[in-house]
């Protein structure tokens, strides 16, 4: 990545969390100055799932080319998600304490990412059990496969086991409601998309730089100095 | 599909010869039960409580018994043969059909076990509970067998198996212990339809995802 896409990450992110969090974002009933989290951790859950599925579409990629560049970008996928996946429990669990009354709640969206978490440590797992890196690379790609297509099924079965906390679920539906409606002011939205973008730029750096290291240390790159 | 019948045949020989899978799961049901009553002894525990612990058990069954299919071919070394041998699509349905009868044989003792010692777990729904331990089951069956092929591969087998089984079976588990419990409390075949359809779509989804990738578990 070029230097300059580097200073504007920087930049661009740094711009974000000091609007996120002084920039005055109107009256939200029920939430008040509490939803500023949407800033931090709804792109967060973004970043969680959509490393999973760059993990999974790398896996894909190996099972077909059966190139270990392939196996090493899924890999460090999964692990920058990982980071993710915990930064936003962490958050979302803090949130939670003051605007729910207790960390841990099993709300629908809770429940998701606990499965997702528990998804990576599984994952993990196998990838340290397995010595040979040709068996690695197939079968935690297979697994992460396996895993991408059962979780949908949480979308039917958790509704009907718990109502949802989240706001936008339920009856007071102060950002998201279920019409897709947004209840957010221009200046918190443009805040909030340009959060998306700025982590997403922040996770792609992360994974370009993790993917080179992992490349030099296989080898497979020369360490140019 | 007579590899796969053979496949069956054969597990089922080496079963019925050595009854080691069957022996070894009814100890650690007797176990496992003895310490759920012990631990309630004197409680009343509530029918969708009871649902719940009787699914706790019929899991970590699963888990202690269904890894063998695979695990053993590895460890007596005769997975070349196998290989040589059939098909390897024959290989997995082979090894599910045994995996699900063996789970249904151990299921049935399971559920007789369970009712006569837990007293407030009373079917009030037949229907219903018939159908949610057959495709529950099922599901169990095909997930676990899939998920077998794929640790038998790696080190640390046993601690890796619920390890990885667990994400993948939550799903059908929450289903199936929502419709036992319904069934528990009298629910129609209608109210439990929901938990029924995922069930059996959960089933139809892993048996189709692990045919299509059993290839590149089975190959070397």
């Amino acid at each position: 990545m070029k230097t300059w896409l580097k200073i504007v990450i920087g930049v661009w992110i740094a711009g974000v969390v000091a609007l996120g969090i002084a920039m005055p974002i109107g009256y939200i009933p029920g939430l008040g100055e509490r939803a500023r989290i949407i800033f931090f951790h709804v792109p967060m859950s973004w970043l969680a799932v959509l490393a999973f599925f760059m993990s999974m579409w790398y896996g894909i990629g190996y099972l077909r080319r059966r190139d270990i560049k392939y196996d090493i970008k899924s890999a460090t996928s999964a692990e920058l998600g990982f980071i993710f996946s915990v930064l936003a429990t962490i958050t979302g669990s803090i949130w939670a304490k003051f605007n729910w009354g207790s960390f841990w709640n099993w709300d629908p969206r809770e429940t998701s990412i606990f499965v997702l978490l528990l998804i990576y440590g599984a994952f993990f797992s196998l990838r340290s059990a397995l010595e040979s890196e040709e068996k690695r690379a197939t079968l935690s790609a297979v697994y992460s496969i396996v895993a991408f297509v059962t979780v949908p099924f949480f979308v039917f079965i958790m509704p009907r086991m718990m109502t949802g906390l989240h706001p936008g679920e339920g009856s007071p539906a102060p950002i998201v409601n279920s019409n897709g409606k947004m209840y957010m002011d221009m200046n918190m939205r443009y805040v909030f998309y340009a959060s998306l973008i700025g982590f997403t730029a922040l996770y792609i750096w992360l994974f370009q730089l993790k993917t080179k290291l992992s490349l030099i240390a296989y080898g497979l790159v020369a360490d140019k100095k | 599909m007579r590899g796969a019948a053979a496949v069956f045949t054969k597990d089922l020989y080496g079963e019925l010869r050595t009854r080691y899978a069957m022996n070894a799961l009814i100890m650690f049901v007797v176990v496992t039960l003895s310490i759920i009553l012990f631990s309630t002894a004197g409680e009343t525990v509530s029918p969708s409580l009871s649902a719940g612990i009787l699914w706790i058990i019929i899991f970590f069954a699963a888990m202690s018994g269904l890894s063998r299919s695979f695990v053993s071919e590895e460890e007596r070394g005769t997975t070349m043969t196998l290989q040589l041998w059939v098909k390897p699509i024959s290989v997995l349905l082979g090894k599910l059909a045994f995996n699900a009868l063996l789970i249904y044989v151990l299921n049935a003792m399971i559920i007789i076990a369970y009712l006569l010692t837990m007293p407030t777990f009373t079917i009030q729904s037949p229907i219903v509970f018939l159908l949610t331990i057959v495709l529950g089951s099922f599901g169990l069956a095909s997930a676990s067998t899939f998920i077998a092929a794929i640790i038998s591969k790696a080190n640390s087998k046993g601690t890796l198996y619920p390890v990885l089984s667990f994400p993948i079976l939550l799903p059908l588990l929450m289903s199936v212990i929502d419709a036992t419990r319904l069934s528990v409390e009298g629910a129609s075949i209608t109210d439990a339809a929901d938990d029924l359809k995922i069930m059996i779509s959960y089933a139809v989804v892993v048996t189709t995802i692990s045919i299509l990738l059993f290839d590149f578990v089975w190959r070397d």
